[in-house]
């Protein structure tokens, strides 16, 4: 009993909730038709940078530690892809939560799916992104954590193990951290730069090819269809837009060698050169 | 008549901008909805912040507590959620900054109360809360309405609004801490300061700062020799330090340093809040991206929309042969 016991603490078995979002960081975005979301079509889709981070802390922690990793993702069959990677990383078991009725659902109504489903399963440790490059909520990790009734940590930028507690060094303003302690199991939002994602080798992703993907639906998790969705969220869009500039820069045109003659100038007539 | 929160945040003894930009915001708020303006302090040894703070607000709640010393949002969640309980206040403003976002969403969820994050604007339209947030990073706004309620969270974006002092002295009320027991679950240990580095870049004249149009690590000596040529540092937005390409303290931007180089040329570098709120003051912003609506040319005073592989190189060898 003794030995288990040391043993199973030692292991830890970690659930990373991931998000399927479309590149946007470099791309011309494009509002669409209906004026609420952007044009999809010619993005690429990736996992959620920020959840990336947080997967790649899980399966370090699994091969220092021991125990699993399962990722799960709320979306339609495409974010599969996100899943796949995530298998092809390290993640054991991959599981997506879909149905129509999901649409529309808000960081609350996806806090919701995903505890509806996570309260069922073993686990030591959740994962999530500290938010999501396109909407930016930053919020399922503790409204998840709130939702089950354990505690949480954003912004996170280490983690370290002691007796039943992570200890985790979170990122503050102007380059300050605080250490704080938080009792497992907890959920810890994973900030961009606590490690470096690991490389996917074209083996990896065929091998997880071959891994099942657990599917399961709104009558799987047990809510009620008004708790999801719309009808299920806090925040209700009613419409996008280009931000107004507060000034527009003037912009300097033409070759390179004529760019740079222009600026040049500009910085010798302000004593820069 | 019902009131209007603001949290105030404050860190190793200052009370951090962000609360008089909210308690600014949520004096027009409370104007416009006939409530009141009440700000709630949580601290130990804090009466001084409520004095300063009290100049800004109708009311002042003041929690007193050592276990509320240092942010804790196990803590604070105790203390808010019976403030909240006890007044029903129609609208909470919290920071949306690290110890906001710790705190906001599961106090929201316990309190089974919508909030709406990372705010630029809010307004009230009869009973219900409108409110202006931005969506991939910052290349679009959204206007949203949050699901109708008697009481709403939401979180401001940091300089979102201009604090502004107004012409209040507000009443400073005592209200005894709710903490019985120490708190168990989440503990703060210390602060963490960032290790000294080699380069100060808020002491540069000039800085030329990198983002993640740099694609890869060997276009590092590139731009290193623009900068040299113009005798300036490289900085850069978040993701190059993410990368390990370079250290933490060459980062500009809400989680690095704060900037005003007399010239900022920023090359592949979007212009997410994040990284603008720390170089936006700079005396010139000169912009390179191939992308034409990046929102760093709402922040440039000079815009090029070409590839930096080309400008750089180039602007570099100008300043060489102008320099001889």
């Amino acid at each position: 009993m003794e030995v288990w016991h040391s043993r199973r603490k030692e292991s830890l078995d970690i659930i990373v909730c991931v998000k399927h979002v479309p590149e946007t960081a470099e791309a011309e975005i494009k509002i669409d038709a209906t004026g609420k979301a952007i044009e999809k079509t010619g993005l690429v889709f990736d996992i959620n940078e920020w959840d990336d981070y947080a997967l790649e802390e899980a399966v370090r922690i699994k091969e220092k530690s021991g125990g699993t990793v399962t990722a799960i993702t709320v979306g339609p069959e495409d974010t599969d892809s996100t899943l796949r990677k995530c298998l092809a990383r390290g993640a054991d078991k991959a599981m997506r939560l879909t149905d129509p009725k999901f649409q529309g659902s808000d960081s609350y109504a996806i806090a919701k799916i995903l505890q509806s489903t996570i309260k069922g399963l073993s686990f030591d440790l959740i994962l999530t992104g500290a938010l999501a490059g396109d909407d930016g909520y930053t919020m399922v990790g503790p409204i998840l954590a709130e939702l089950l009734g354990i505690q949480h940590a954003t912004m996170v930028k280490k983690i370290e193990f002691d007796d039943g507690v992570a200890k985790v060094n979170r990122e503050l303003e102007g380059g300050l951290e605080e250490k704080t302690e938080v009792k497992m199991p907890a959920v810890l939002s994973i900030q961009t730069g606590i490690n470096e994602p690991r490389y996917v080798s074209i083996m990896g992703i065929r091998k997880a090819m071959k891994k099942e993907i657990k599917v399961l639906g709104l009558a799987d998790i047990g809510l009620s269809e008004s708790e999801v969705g719309e009808t299920g969220s806090w925040i209700k869009v009613e419409k996008i837009f280009v931000p107004p500039a507060e000034k527009q820069a003037e912009f300097i045109k033409g070759s390179p060698e004529e760019v740079t003659t222009k600026i040049a100038e500009i910085l010798k007539s302000r004593g820069l050169i | 008549m019902t009131e209007i929160f603001v949290l105030a945040e404050h860190r190793q003894g200052q009370i951090r901008d962000i609360t008089f930009e909210m308690l600014t915001k949520g004096k027009e708020l409370a104007e416009k909805t006939n409530t009141d303006l009440t700000a709630v302090l949580l601290g130990k040894d804090v009466k001084e912040h409520a004095k300063t703070i009290s100049e800004y607000a109708k009311k002042v709640f003041l929690v007193e507590d050592a276990k509320l010393e240092n942010f804790n949002s196990e803590a604070y969640q105790k203390v808010l959620s019976n403030l909240t309980k006890e007044h029903k206040p129609l609208l909470t403003m919290i920071g949306h900054t690290s110890f906001g976002v710790d705190l906001a969403p599961s106090l929201a969820a316990a309190l089974k109360l919508p909030l709406a994050t990372d705010c630029i604007d809010l307004a009230f339209e009869g009973e219900t809360l409108v409110i202006t947030r931005q969506m991939y990073g910052g290349k679009v706004n959204v206007k949203a309405k949050v699901r109708k309620s008697e009481s709403y969270i939401v979180t401001v974006r940091q300089a979102a609004f201009a604090a502004q002092k107004p012409n209040i002295s507000g009443e400073t009320m005592e209200v005894s801490s709710p903490l019985t027991e120490e708190t168990t679950e989440k503990r703060f240990i210390e602060y963490v300061s960032p290790p000294p580095g080699g380069v100060d870049i808020t002491a540069a004249e000039v800085l030329v700062g990198i983002g993640r149009g740099i694609k890869d690590e060997s276009n590092m000596p590139m731009v290193e020799e623009l900068a040299k040529a113009l005798g300036g540092v490289l900085a850069c937005s978040r993701p190059i330090v993410d990368k390990g390409w370079l250290s933490t303290d060459r980062q500009v931007g809400s989680s690095g340093k704060t900037v005003k180089p007399k010239l900022y040329i920023a090359l592949g570098i979007s212009g997410a809040f994040q990284h603008v709120l720390g170089m936006k003051n700079s005396d010139l912003i000169i912009a390179v991206n191939k992308d034409s609506n990046a929102p760093i040319f709402s922040f440039a005073d000079y815009g090029v929309v070409d590839d930096l592989f080309k400008i750089a190189p180039a602007l570099k060898d100008k300043i060489q042969e102008l320099k001889g």
